[in-house]
């Protein structure tokens, strides 16, 4: 299958690779997906006081195009409110990627991985009171 | 020594053409023109005496009578030629047919359509190793078994299946026994006079020949009968009717004989270079061997990278043709049913990748693959959520993970 220009250069210079300690109460972690469909996506967001994504960090399994969306999306989540991140669609990233059909499914679960660690973060906050 | 790029790692894909191979053919796509079955001038008797020449080639390497040969399209239709072709003429003596779940589509997908009109197939699962178990196999054998078929090469894990003791429990029960021999021509020992084989298919492109010709080989002593596939001039004794491809039988015979001279030669510096693939790559932590290592052919390795992606991992390698156990290039998210039947879990059946050796496979490139692959594997791992969590002891196994999700992915796959 042929890759768009977009997907290789985010696989192959992926951005944000990493992870921050997930008991920090300013972070959120979402981890979606499952080794069984050949992709697992870990997003995490580092919120400030003030509810701006600081810092996003991300670790991917999956194909080049898995890799490539939550590349992407780490990108796309710095300096955005939680509201904002919230609004992400999979078809904006499908878009920007130039993603073919078969791998429209990377795109969701980039989705999905944004509102997993928007919603660990807002247990956490729920949590402390 | 420098390596020119990219590397050719997938010669169970296909190899390719033996230079001398080409040199025998190209005479036969120029002067000698003529239609093998043209019996009445000099160009059809040449073209005739050119194809018997191959038909001999063939059927010494394998141990045969050369009138045992039919030329078919390739290995596929020489197949669907012995399985249909079998089923359909015994079908008055039962309608059960046994194979095994690690066998080729080219099989697998025959006997879905006999099934469909009214056969029943026993699809039996191999051991761990690969191979099929003889006590399980000869259970499957029924009164109204008519035929098995069991290749004796594996595409995918090269694993070698005793097709000796396999053909003796068939000729006992009285069941016809078709070997795929696709994978096997050139790397195993093929003597069909020291064994029960009725029907066996063969290829020529595995086998530094050209494409589009194989060759179905059909017992006489005792005799096997078929209906045929393809019905016109009655060419191949009925079996198998087409004017005859000259150029591609004549490459056909000289891959084989090549094959058959240089076999003793070859197989240990291929054996050589696989073996030094496998210890290379062995340096890097989990992986996993697909297959048996004693019984299977020396050109294959099938390797599971654990917690590395098997598509994102031949994106990283893309110097390197090779293939991927996970289909997702073929647009396909499944992971290789072979290693499926195998019992590998998920993640291994997802991750892994098949190399395979040609006779033109230099130490240089091997050496320049083990490299690449162990600064790609790592550079993934680095950005694996599995790698990680395998790291932090986390057991991947149970971990829970989000069944929406999954739900959503299946129905997206």
């Amino acid at each position: 299958m042929a890759y768009s220009n977009k997907v290789i250069e985010h696989y192959e210079n992926p951005r944000n690779v990493g992870s921050f300690d997930k008991n920090d109460e300013h972070v959120g972690t979402g981890m979606v997906g499952a080794p069984a469909c050949g992709d697992v996506m870990k997003l995490q967001i580092k919120v400030n006081d003030e509810g701006i994504i600081e810092d996003a960090k991300f670790k991917t399994y999956g194909c080049g195009s898995a890799i490539a969306s939550s590349s992407l999306v780490t990108e796309w989540l710095k300096g955005k409110n939680l509201d904002q991140a919230q609004q992400i669609k999979n078809s904006a990233i499908a878009e920007e990627l130039e993603l073919p059909p078969v791998k429209i499914h990377c795109s969701v679960l980039a989705e999905d991985a944004i509102k997993a660690a928007i919603a660990d973060y807002n247990d956490k906050q729920n949590k402390r009171g | 020594m420098a390596v020119n790029l990219p590397i050719y790692l997938d010669s169970s894909a296909t190899t390719q053409l033996d230079p001398r191979v080409l040199d025998k053919m190209l005479p036969y796509l120029t002067n000698h023109y003529g239609n093998p079955a043209s019996r009445s001038h000099q160009f059809g008797w040449e073209a005739e005496k050119a194809v018997e020449l191959a038909r001999e080639q063939v059927a010494n390497t394998i141990g045969c009578d050369a009138k045992e040969i039919i030329w078919t399209s390739g290995a596929t239709e020489a197949i669907n030629l012995a399985i249909k072709g079998a089923a359909q003429f015994y079908q008055d003596k039962g309608k059960h047919l046994v194979t095994i779940k690690t066998e080729h589509k080219a099989t697998l997908d025959t006997m879905r359509e006999l099934e469909r009109i009214g056969f029943e197939v026993t699809y039996l699962n191999p051991q761990e190793n690969g191979l099929v178990d003889l006590a399980t196999f000869s259970a499957a054998l029924r009164p109204d078994t008519i035929l098995a078929s069991v290749m004796s090469v594996n595409n995918e894990i090269g694993v070698i299946q005793d097709i000796k003791s396999l053909g003796e429990i068939c000729r006992k029960h009285g069941v016809i026994f078709h070997v795929d021999s696709a994978q096997a021509v050139g790397k195993i020992e093929l003597n069909l006079a020291d064994l029960n084989i009725d029907l066996m298919s063969l290829s020529a492109h595995k086998v530094y020949g050209p494409k589009g010709i194989g060759a179905l080989y059909v017992r006489r002593k005792p005799r096997v009968r078929l209906l045929p596939l393809i019905h016109g001039g009655g060419h191949e004794r009925g079996f198998r009717s087409g004017t005859l491809p000259t150029h591609q039988i004549v490459g056909m015979g000289e891959a084989f004989a090549l094959a058959q001279s240089e076999m003793s030669k070859e197989l240990p510096k291929i054996k050589y270079l696989r073996d030094r693939l496998l210890n290379g790559l062995q340096q890097i932590d989990e992986v996993y061997l697909n297959g048996d290592l004693e019984q299977r052919v020396a050109h294959n390795l099938n390797l599971s990278f654990n917690f590395v992606e098997g598509e994102s991992l031949m994106m990283a390698i893309k110097d390197i043709a090779v293939s991927s156990g996970s289909a997702c290039t073929s647009s396909s998210l499944e992971p290789s049913y072979v290693l499926r039947a195998l019992g590998r879990n998920d993640e291994l059946a997802h991750s892994s990748i098949r190399f395979s050796i040609s006779r033109f496979t230099t130490e240089e490139e091997i050496d320049y693959t083990i490299q690449l692959l162990i600064e790609k594997v790592n550079k993934l791992r680095e950005l694996s959520p599995l790698w990680e969590m395998f790291k932090d002891g986390i057991d991947i196994a149970n971990y829970q993970w989000n069944s929406h999700d999954n739900q959503r992915d299946i129905i997206l796959h």
